[in-house]
């Protein structure tokens, strides 16, 4: 690999890694996670460490701080203004960490400490590298940063305890520590991973400003194609530890040349055009008109596999109701695939689970395959579940770690029918078959498995009895986008063929437009739009729908700063 | 399998096995290994005490005949208490960590798992139980109770009694972390009652903590036995046992000491083994131990490869 590529024109080169091979001892044997990358990081210039998990991306950042564990072997040479690092002494390291390179985590609620208030945590990394004795002058250099960093009110935002602000909030104050000491580079390791799109959107801003603004270096780690478009000028692709692609962004989104990043943008999945003119106009009148139609009872038939009318749920926590769930009505009709899409905190999981009988109901009505939920008997309601397959986010911790994979499989038919051992061995073997896993995957753990196949594994297990309705919660979210495919694919083949209906809940709005025949947009609880699947999602007409979609990065630089300049225009509009 | 591996890279933890193992066989072999002797822990030797009722010779006695030397004022063969007495400790020991075990696990797996009034009561009671005076109660009620009821049979049901609460506790704690988990929550979703949930799904979850728990139980269960008989409620004369024997010796301490040495140091090496050995298992069975790790990349790499080409 050579270390052409990159786009300086007159530019001061930060950060200069050459031949850089990690490795970590395992049991005597030396596991290579990094081999021989090398990259050049110029001043004003955001580069983006781009792969899969396992690729070696955040290893290969957090050795340019020298925060490997112990364990770890670091060859080759990182050097950050021409000094070396690898092999550097700790004060060093400590003077690089934090004055000269700033670094932003991927959660910020963990970043912080939880028992001190925000300002005082960035005056204290402010304190280690450049101090400052006097406190008016100290909490003055604060609130600067802080509003810097897009955050207004900061003199309330210093004052305030971690727990206190939203995720976006948080990550710009954790920006503010990161540029505190003026550093040469900001590492961002994948700094929007944990925050909605529409925040993300934000922070992307907030740093692309950064880097015209003061000229910082950022070292970008994603996952994300789409962040990448949005922010990188040039990208590094990896796998596997090594570097199988390099370049400015725009000739790698545009003509990739290696096999693999063909096939890592093909996996992406993409969203329709957005027409900015469209999408910016006012729409007062649709919008009206959508909300008399959700205002309207939905027209149930005894057909439909789920049906909510001005259902409620409610929370108590610590004596407070909190409405998570707040009329909303929708149908799911037979061997429909219907969409809900929301942020965080929207209450599109807890829809899931008030329909699988998991929370209450406290208001309105919701039929699950003809049978009324709320009022209804224990009997009956487990009788309903045995209708419901139930596909969760994180195939991690929905299989038990103590039980064989065809054991858990084989659960539902243990719970609701009377097969024999055989029987059920049999069709634990046709449903393996079905999700396309080999049938020897029966005897075998979760933790033997990788995220794709457990996460087939918990489609099987949704599927054991035949359900009239699937109802899956975020089911790609914690995969790679290349297994996300696959598991797409895979869930749109059996319901074309099994021919069940189907809840998907996802934030992801690219991947609700690949499965779903109809969307429903939450927000606060609240319906806020819904309709087929293409016209919502090519021309929305609610302003909060319009500015998800605008906000959603696409894996394509050009596209992506059209619709970055809708993202803009709408902000200003809201 | 896994386990044993890595137990057996684990010098405390082998060490322990093997002494635990040394114990649990002698205790069981008793008769066979004090015959070899001809030994017994019952009959009088006067003749190798001198006049004042202390044993002759060097370490209180140590002979050819008497491996451990003999019991001052009775003559009676130290080694074959001391190996008879193993019986009793390790009985009551084990016999009352699966009594605590088998109420602590029920009453805490249940608490966690349910909540509400039910957890509230549960978990007080366990307050008040690990609050109380145990060692006194335990006293007051072997004094209460009939003679004819047999003695380590009591033992048994009181120490086991009062060890419950503790297990309850973290069985507890697990269960409340764990029931949040998906798999349970995916349990219920598919219609599954409370006790395919507890049976199934929790109850294998929290068996590696059980199991450790209970190694380290049993050695203080010993030392429960060992105190109450010291201090003369437990086992009652002439059945050998270590905690009596080291009570009586205590008193002999400076004309003998061999008599405190050999039982105190039985005790002592047996919780020890059985300390280290709970420690070693509990490093074994942690899934975070990066044996798994590793090994579970190799074959999720080759079963990927396997994967992607059935699928297509």
């Amino acid at each position: 690999m050579t270390e052409g590529a990159v786009s300086p024109q007159h530019r001061e080169p930060v950060l200069r890694v050459r031949d850089l091979s990690i490795s970590f001892a395992q049991q005597g044997e030396a596991d290579r996670v990094v081999d021989r990358v090398g990259f050049t990081l110029y001043s004003g210039q955001v580069l983006a460490l781009v792969g899969e998990s396992g690729s070696g991306k955040s290893v290969t950042a957090m050795s340019v701080l020298g925060l490997l564990p112990d364990s770890a072997t670091v060859s080759g040479s990182i050097e950050l203004n021409g000094n070396e690092l690898v092999g550097a002494p700790g004060a060093e390291l400590r003077r690089v960490r934090g004055g000269l390179i700033g670094t932003v985590f991927q959660e910020p609620m963990s970043a912080f400490d939880p028992v001190f208030p925000i300002g005082r945590q960035i005056a204290e990394a402010i304190n280690v590298h450049r101090p400052i004795r006097a406190k008016a002058e100290l909490r003055a250099r604060v609130e600067e940063l802080l509003a810097t960093v897009g955050l207004p009110d900061s003199r309330r935002i210093a004052a305030s305890y971690p727990h206190e602000l939203s995720g976006g909030q948080l990550q710009r104050a954790m920006i503010a520590m990161a540029i505190s000491c003026d550093p040469v580079a900001i590492i961002a390791d994948e700094p929007t991973t944990a925050l909605d799109v529409t925040v993300q959107a934000g922070i992307l801003d907030l740093l692309r400003s950064l880097r015209d603004t003061r000229d910082t270096a950022i070292l970008l780690i994603t996952h994300d194609m789409g962040v990448v478009a949005d922010l990188a000028d040039d990208v590094l692709v990896m796998r596997a530890g090594e570097v199988v692609e390099r370049g400015p962004v725009e000739t790698v989104f545009a003509a990739p040349t290696s096999d693999y990043t063909k096939r890592l943008l093909a996996a992406v999945p993409t969203l329709a055009e957005l027409d900015v003119a469209t999408v910016t106009e006012a729409t007062p009148v649709v919008a009206a008109g959508i909300e008399a139609e959700i205002e309207a009872q939905p027209d149930a038939s005894a057909d439909d596999a789920a049906v909510l009318a001005n259902a409620s749920v409610v929370f108590h926590r610590r004596g407070v109701a909190v409405r998570a769930v707040d009329g909303v009505s929708f149908e799911i009709g037979r061997s429909e695939v219907v969409g809900l899409v929301g942020e965080s905190g929207s209450g599109k999981s807890t829809i899931g689970r008030a329909l699988a009988g998991l929370v209450p109901i406290v208001e309105g009505r919701a039929t699950v395959a003809g049978v009324q939920l709320a009022g209804s008997s224990r009997r009956l309601r487990r009788d309903i579940r045995s209708r419901i397959g139930y596909v969760f986010q994180d195939p991690a911790s929905s299989l038990n770690p103590r039980n064989r994979v065809g054991d858990s499989i084989a659960e539902p038919l243990m719970v609701h029918t009377g097969m024999s051992r055989a029987e059920r061995a049999d069709r634990v073997s046709d449903l393996l078959r079905q999700v396309s896993l080999p049938l020897d995957f029966a005897e075998r753990y979760p933790h033997e498995l990788s995220g794709g196949q457990r996460q087939r594994v918990a489609i099987a297990r949704a599927l054991a009895l035949e359900p009239r309705l699937l109802i899956a919660d975020e089911p790609t979210s914690a995969l790679d986008v290349s297994v996300q495919a696959s598991v797409l694919d895979l869930l749109q083949e059996l319901q074309r063929r099994l021919g069940f209906a189907c809840l998907f809940i996802s934030h992801d709005l690219a991947v609700v437009r690949r499965l779903a025949d109809s969307v429903v947009v939450l927000r606060d609880g609240r319906v806020v739009e819904r309709g087929d699947a293409a016209s919502v999602l090519a021309a929305p007409s609610d302003p909060y729908t319009k500015r998800l979609l605008a906000a959603a990065p696409v894996a394509d630089p050009e596209a992506q700063t059209a619709r970055r300049e809708a993202w803009r225009l709408l902000e200003e509009i809201a | 399998m896994n386990v044993w591996n890595h137990l057996r890279r684990d010098p405390w933890a082998l060490a322990g096995i093997v002494v635990v193992l040394v114990f649990v066989l002698a205790a069981i072999f008793a008769p066979l290994i004090t015959g070899i002797n001809g030994q017994n822990p019952y009959s009088y030797h006067l003749g190798a005490l001198d006049s004042n009722g202390s044993p002759k010779g060097f370490g209180g006695g140590i002979s050819w005949q008497h491996w451990f030397g003999v019991e001052p004022l009775t003559g009676r063969d130290l080694f074959s208490i001391v190996v008879y007495g193993g019986r009793v400790s390790i009985t009551v020991g084990v016999l009352a960590t699966v009594i605590a075990v088998a109420l602590g696990v029920l009453v805490g797996i249940t608490a966690g798992y349910f909540g509400g009034w039910y957890d509230r009561i549960a978990s007080r009671v366990v307050d008040v139980m690990l609050g109380f005076p145990s060692l006194i109660f335990m006293i007051s009620l072997t004094a209460i109770v009939a003679a004819s009821f047999p003695r380590p049979v009591l033992m048994v049901l009181i120490i086991g009694f009062f060890g419950w609460p503790a297990v309850a506790r973290v069985v507890r704690g697990q269960v409340l972390s764990l029931r949040q988990r998906t798999y349970v929550v995916a349990s219920q979703a598919m219609g599954a009652g409370s006790a395919h949930v507890l049976w199934r799904q929790l109850l294998p979850n929290v068996g590696s903590t059980i199991i450790v728990y209970a190694t380290i139980l049993i050695p203080a269960m010993i030392g429960t036995e060992a105190a109450l008989s010291f201090l003369g409620v437990g086992v009652p004369p002439p059945t050998p046992s270590w905690g009596r024997t080291i009570g009586n010796a205590v008193a002999w301490f400076s004309t003998d000491p061999a008599y405190l040495l050999f039982p105190g140091g039985a005790l002592f090496f047996i919780t020890l083994a059985f300390n280290a050995f709970g420690d070693g298992l509990r490093d074994a069975l942690d899934p975070r131990v990066n044996r798994r790790r590793s090994r579970r990349r190799q074959s999720a790499t080759t079963t990927e490869a396997a994967t992607t080409r059935a699928a297509g």
